[in-house]
């Protein structure tokens, strides 16, 4: 076939119609949220004394966080999906939550006693973060994955990755509302582990499912 | 590369968007220009026929044509999407670069204008199910339009575009997999 055959069957074509990325990438943001909030509220759902809490600076702080994570991931998979945007901003805005929670660390070890750093940081619910995050993020990170290959990155494995940053960010803020670990130790340590499995994930999904 | 060109484009591609095919049709071959200078840049060592890059490209600016936001350039939106193609192709023929002496041999004596030789779409082309291949091929091949397309198989012209639109879709993603023909 000529390539002036091929732009006939294109012209043809023309008519086809599909929603512009960026819009459904907000259509993407708001069913994964559905989904990690059914699955929240379904297993593990937030705990008893949540409005108690929700006036401590630790507990808020946890949402800060994994807010500001989902935000900044947010804006660099959107750039990441749509070949030749700049993504230098988005990329460094990405830096803004591991900032904030190292701050958060740092502040922590000032004010709490040198002898209760390792209960901080172990706290009493470890398995359950680790395990949840994931597992409340697997729906949103299958629709991000899907929404990747609906756009058209150009790193797909990069990509990929931030659809698990994305997914892991929203996930934890949902996890956050459960979780009786408040100290940033716990966050900085356990929250980035669980996280991280998402991301990982989410580079695999974009080497070996994201192709166009 | 120039600003005219962006701002010529842009206009085109814009009115492409709001349905004038003539504008679409305009559009693509200036891409497939522009590509093809790109490719045949880029391409020095042969292994690579720049003319199957020109289409694979074309091909997925036109399925991934969603991805433009209508306020960015598009010239940075085109040439991100060439070169992730060109980069597709080189890895491809990396993995079976022994038996392809003979195509790099024909590369070399290639002429300047666009050679008609089996490419890889026809290859992908033969991948189709046969109600998909016969509607692209009359379309594409044959130059038929939407309406003497649906007379010459009976079927409405729906039912072509439908056909014509999965097969062109198809096609692509068979590229986006490194997959041509039936396998």
């Amino acid at each position: 076939m000529r390539t002036d055959d091929l732009i006939k069957a294109l012209d043809a074509d023309a008519s086809s119609k599909a929603m512009p990325l960026q819009a459904a990438w907000w259509m993407a943001a708001g069913a994964a949220a559905v989904i990690a909030a059914v699955v929240f509220l379904l297993t593990i759902g937030p705990r008893p004394d949540f409005m108690a809490a929700a006036h401590t600076m630790r507990f808020l702080s946890k949402f800060v966080f994994t807010i500001v994570l989902a935000v900044s991931a947010f804006a660099l998979i959107r750039a990441l999906s749509t070949p030749g945007a700049s993504t230098g901003r988005a990329m460094a805005g990405m830096l803004a939550a591991p900032l904030l929670v190292a701050v958060a660390v740092v502040l922590e070890l000032f004010m709490v006693p040198e002898a209760l750093w390792g209960t901080r940081m172990v706290g009493s619910n470890m398995m359950i973060c680790m395990g949840f995050i994931p597992l409340i993020g697997l729906g949103p990170l299958a629709i991000f994955l899907w929404m990747l290959r609906y756009g058209a990155p150009t790193r797909p494995v990069l990509a990929g990755a931030v659809a698990g940053l994305l997914a892991g960010g929203l996930a934890a803020t949902f996890y956050a509302a459960h979780c009786f670990d408040d100290s940033p130790l716990f966050v900085a340590t356990w929250y980035t582990i669980a996280i991280a499995a998402l991301a990982l994930l989410g580079a695999l999904g974009g080497r070996f499912f994201v192709r166009w | 590369m120039s600003g005219k060109d962006e701002a010529e484009l842009s206009r085109l591609m814009r009115a492409a968007i709001a349905g004038d095919e003539r504008a679409y049709a305009d559009f693509l071959h200036r891409i497939a220009a522009l590509v093809r200078g790109f490719a045949r840049r880029k391409i020095v060592q042969g292994g690579v026929d720049p003319e199957d890059v020109v289409q694979e490209t074309l091909l997925a600016i036109h399925v991934k044509r969603h991805t433009w936001r209508q306020d960015a350039p598009v010239l940075p939106w085109i040439y991100a999407i060439a070169r992730f193609k060109l980069i597709d192709a080189f890895r491809r023929r990396g993995r079976r670069i022994e038996i392809d002496v003979d195509d790099i041999a024909e590369t070399f004596a290639e002429p300047e204008i666009e050679t008609v030789s089996e490419r890889d779409i026809n290859r992908a082309l033969d991948g189709l199910s046969p109600a998909q291949r016969s509607v692209v091929s009359a379309v594409s091949v044959e130059g038929r339009s939407i309406g003497e397309t649906a007379a010459k198989f009976g079927i409405s012209e729906t039912a072509v575009r439908v056909s014509l639109h999965r097969g062109l879709a198809a096609i692509a993603k068979r590229f986006g997999q490194g997959r041509f023909g039936r396998e």
